[in-house]
């Protein structure tokens, strides 16, 4: 890409521009198909047709609802603190896109090959917490400020297990470099990680069960780590309005709007990324290639979404006891133990 | 998940609940909780694919029972300005004035075969604050005030509610009141005649002397 790029304009610093920017672009439009599946999803789920009006079956309406966000008025209370009110969707927003420069899109599209790549995400998809917390505050606002708190305990105890999980993951490939752990799954589906990657039959048998409790472990991890039902109570919208978002109108809440599906689309990669090949087609020799493998990498992503979409409308929000417990008495000594048992595996 | 201890000598052992195993319970949680979100999943899934119930209103409409109660409907032809139905309806919404036709008019029959003796001139019906109970309905004789089944009927105007079923012109109206305060004035002379007519015969009677009945007075004291 930055060799295609060369050579159309040369070296220049547009060039960087242009690349990092390339995400921004796959996120709006990632945005727009994911509003409109989760709502169709959602609405057939429940026996019901969504958007009918707006083009044929409502195709339009993501449109529609974009062009409403940007021309409503961008109120800011007056009691709210001016400069972190304002800055607290673009943290956020930073945040989650700031992960999309470590996703392996394709065998040759990366935007940024990182040697820690996995671990530079988990890292900076925090800065969302310190986004969260400044809307909240800034709202003056004490439901808001509730919605925050809550949100940034769920994020950071959830770190912890989706951590481990990672952390498995990266045991069995022995490298954090995102490209090469696709790369190491090639070859056919024996060779996802989930299925144990390209470890000897006989300790493939034993790994796979602990496999499939870190993709769970690391599954339900991501769900709250993004905000998602069931572990929405940050935005849960019959209790708190939105959460820390209530203040929020226009295009601030556009950005955290969009923030929160780049967030999930993120997660979902990571999760096909560590656990179902990433860019690697499911085939052993057929349909591979670069523009191959970057459809195989979306159209694993948004089946991850779909999922998420699916599971966001079956299950009832839990309470905030609840998640704490989830997060800090089943998923973290789950996934200890199967770190653990991993490791005694990979030694053996 | 608690187990009621087993009924043993005390009465206190009675109030006293077991508890499982705290391993045993937790991993017990763990379980259910994973299988009951998979059998949710199976119905939202399965879900994915029934069929909507969804109407999409304005092209297509849903059909109302056959005795629905929406917009009022007169059949002018049949009405007989009894005011059964304005005197019937609990928020005064219709509004009905007649005028006394000659014996001698013609107003025609109703369908169930009355012949027509009152004119309307104004049948006003205010839809707005019909409150469609239907019950201006049941009074009517020849059946002609219906609820219909129709439903949208809004207007910008609230005055444009009004409904006037009167199929008389304002020409018709005027020959009707004028013949009609003709006919009056007639009648009330007859009446101031007859009148005059029988106080001068009640003024002659009182002149002759009243003539005593004593057999009717004897028969009062017996029968006391």
């Amino acid at each position: 890409m930055e060799q295609l790029l060369k050579t159309l304009i040369g070296d220049t610093l547009l060039n960087h521009v242009i690349i990092a920017a390339l995400p921004l672009v796959f996120i709006l439009l990632f945005a727009l198909v994911a509003i409109y599946v989760e709502m169709k999803m959602a609405a057939h789920m429940q026996d019901r047709l969504a958007y009918m009006r707006t083009g044929w079956h409502g195709v339009l309406q993501p449109i529609a609802d974009m062009l409403k966000l940007l021309q409503k008025e961008d109120t800011i209370p007056t009691a709210a603190d001016r400069i972190f009110f304002i800055l607290a969707p673009y943290v956020v927003f930073i945040g989650s896109y700031a992960a999309f420069a470590a996703l392996p899109f394709g065998s040759s599209f990366i935007g940024s090959n990182l040697n820690i790549g996995i671990f530079y995400i988990v890292a900076i998809s925090s800065l969302v917490v310190v986004g969260i917390m400044m809307a909240g505050w800034s709202s003056n606002n004490k439901w808001s400020l509730f919605g925050a708190l809550r949100s940034a305990a769920q994020i950071i105890s959830y770190e912890i297990p989706s951590a481990f999980a990672i952390l498995g993951v990266v045991m069995i490939a022995g490298t954090m470099n995102l490209q090469e752990l696709s790369a190491a799954q090639t070859g056919g589906v024996q060779h996802w990680m989930i299925f144990g990657g390209t470890l000897p039959l006989m300790k493939k048998l034993i790994v796979i069960p602990v496999m499939l409790v870190l993709f769970v472990v690391y599954y339900v991890s991501s769900m709250a780590e993004v905000n998602r039902t069931p572990f929405d109570i940050p935005e849960a919208e019959s209790e708190l309005v939105q959460g820390y978002m209530t203040e929020y109108s226009g295009m601030k809440f556009a950005i955290f709007y969009l923030a929160e599906y780049a967030n999930l689309f993120a997660v979902s990669a990571i999760a096909t990324v560590l656990f179902f090949g990433g860019w690697a087609s499911p085939f052993a020799s057929a349909m591979t290639g670069p523009l191959w493998s970057t459809f195989w990498f979306v159209a694993k992503g948004m089946l991850l979404v779909c999922v998420n979409i699916w599971l966001r409308w079956t299950l009832p929000r839990l309470r905030v006891d609840q998640l704490m417990y989830v997060s800090w008495k089943v998923l973290t000594p789950f996934a200890f133990a199967c770190v653990l048992a991993l490791g005694l595996i990979l030694v053996w | 998940m608690k187990v009621i201890s087993k009924v043993s000598d005390t009465s206190l052992n009675d109030l006293v609940e077991e508890r499982m195993n705290p391993v045993v319970e937790y991993f017990g949680n763990i379980y259910r909780g994973l299988k009951t979100a998979m059998i949710g999943m199976q119905i939202t899934f399965k879900h994915l694919f029934t069929r909507a119930v969804t109407i999409q209103y304005p092209t297509v409409k849903m059909k109302l029972p056959e005795r629905a109660r929406n917009r009022l409907y007169v059949n002018m032809d049949d009405c007989i300005g009894c005011d059964q139905c304005a005197m019937a309806c609990p928020v005064d919404c219709i509004d009905i004035e007649t005028i006394k036709s000659a014996p001698e008019d013609n107003l025609g029959m109703t369908s169930t075969g009355q012949k027509k003796r009152l004119y309307v001139p104004v049948f006003d019906i205010d839809i707005a604050k019909c409150c469609y109970c239907g019950l201006c309905v049941y009074p009517c004789p020849t059946e002609c005030i219906k609820m219909t089944d129709v439903y949208e009927f809004s207007e910008f105007d609230r005055h444009n509610l009004i409904y006037s079923f009167s199929t008389m012109t304002p020409a018709e109206i005027e020959t009707a009141k004028v013949k009609a305060k003709k006919m009056e004035e007639e009648v009330a002379a007859k009446k101031a005649a007859a009148a005059a007519a029988a106080k001068a015969a009640a003024e002659a009677k009182a002149a002759a002397p009243p003539a005593p009945t004593p057999a009717s007075g004897e028969q009062q004291q017996k029968t006391e």
